[in-house]
């Protein structure tokens, strides 16, 4: 349905509301799982939920799901920079209280470095 | 993307406000998607470098982390999510209204919009009012009730004013943004043919919503077994 010049894609009413209803039922739901223990998989649940969150609202309300691919291609791009960042940031925590270990073969016995 | 170019005629459309350099409404309005798109990932990356840092103190210093769901009020930050997915809602909707030359209820929805993100503010401000009298404010009044996690549970609260006072600084950009929206409405700029500032604002204000909905179980939920 298009009602100008653009040809945009304009949502139905009826998608909107049950988006939101989803939204809602959502947050209910990580409200609830929070009070429930499991160990390790209470971050893994909540972040999951979020995700999910923030699909709908980006497909949907923020109609990525009628956008151009290059735009699509943009918000991908997006997330990928977030995920190197995320990335990079944990390689650097995780490994700073390494301590070197000479290994077998970094060792020449007649002394020197061996290459 | 092959698109065929439809001659204008000038006197039977509404405004289409058609800069020179774009052949058709629909390029401007790709271009102008496109564009904001590329705004949004710097947001994106702005925010993910509190998200980054978060993370890595909550491996750092889990159990202070995990010890401050405590004194989080749950009720108020599950009420804020709430009132935030409505004001997407409304604003979705005024998108739409904008996109059918539905000027009352373009307004009517940027007026609801604009009443839940001052709701939510004013929720955030009262909770800001609980953690100043609870001494859970880092730096100038903080005194944590476990001594052990003095230092650490300092941290969180570092982070948290800093994500959830950028969050809100933003709220607060949007609503001046949402107020130039509703007097443009008020103005008849907006028509089926040119809506691209409130479709623009309203990628906006849902960024913000979904920011948000990554801060509340990160700082209201994890940890919060009871």
């Amino acid at each position: 349905m298009s009602a100008g010049l653009l040809h945009v894609h304009i949502p139905k009413v009826r998608t909107l509301v049950l988006v939101w209803l989803a939204l809602i039922c959502l947050t209910g739901l990580t409200t609830g799982a929070s009070y429930v223990d499991l160990g390790w998989m209470n971050i893994v649940v909540a972040l999951l939920i979020a995700v999910s969150k923030a699909s709908l609202v980006a497909w949907i309300f923020m109609g990525v799901r009628n956008t151009t691919t290059l735009t699509k291609l943009f918000v991908v791009a997006g997330l990928v920079w977030l995920g190197i960042m995320i990335l990079i940031t944990f390689s650097d925590y995780s490994s700073r209280t390494w301590t070197y270990q000479a290994q077998p073969w970094a060792t020449n016995p007649a002394g020197g470095t061996s290459r | 993307m092959a698109e065929t170019i439809t001659p204008v005629k000038e006197a039977a459309v509404e405004n289409i406000r058609l800069r020179h350099h774009f052949a058709t409404p629909a390029q401007q309005m790709d271009a102008a998607t496109l564009g904001m798109w590329t705004f949004l990932i710097t947001e994106v990356l702005f925010f993910g470098g509190m998200f980054a840092s978060y993370a890595v103190y909550r491996n750092l210093y889990l159990g202070a982390f995990a010890s401050t769901s405590e004194y989080m009020n749950v009720v108020l930050g599950g009420t804020n999510t709430a009132v935030l997915i409505c004001s997407s809602l409304t604003m979705v909707l005024a998108v739409r209204a904008a996109q059918l030359s539905n000027r009352r209820h373009t307004m009517l929805f940027l007026v609801l919009t604009m009443i839940f993100g001052t709701a939510f503010l004013v929720i955030k401000g009262v909770e800001y009012h609980a953690k100043w009298v609870e001494h859970l404010v880092p730096g100038f009044n903080f005194h944590y009730p476990i001594p052990q996690f003095q230092q650490h549970a300092q941290i969180l609260f570092f982070l948290y004013f800093m994500m959830t006072g950028m969050h809100a600084l933003h709220m607060i950009v949007g609503l001046g943004l949402l107020t130039y929206l509703l007097v443009q409405a008020y103005r008849r700029v907006f028509n089926a043919n040119y809506f691209a500032p409130v479709e623009m604002i309203g990628l906006y204000w849902h960024f913000v919503d979904i920011v948000w909905i990554f801060l509340f179980p990160l700082l209201y939920l994890i940890g919060h077994r009871k």
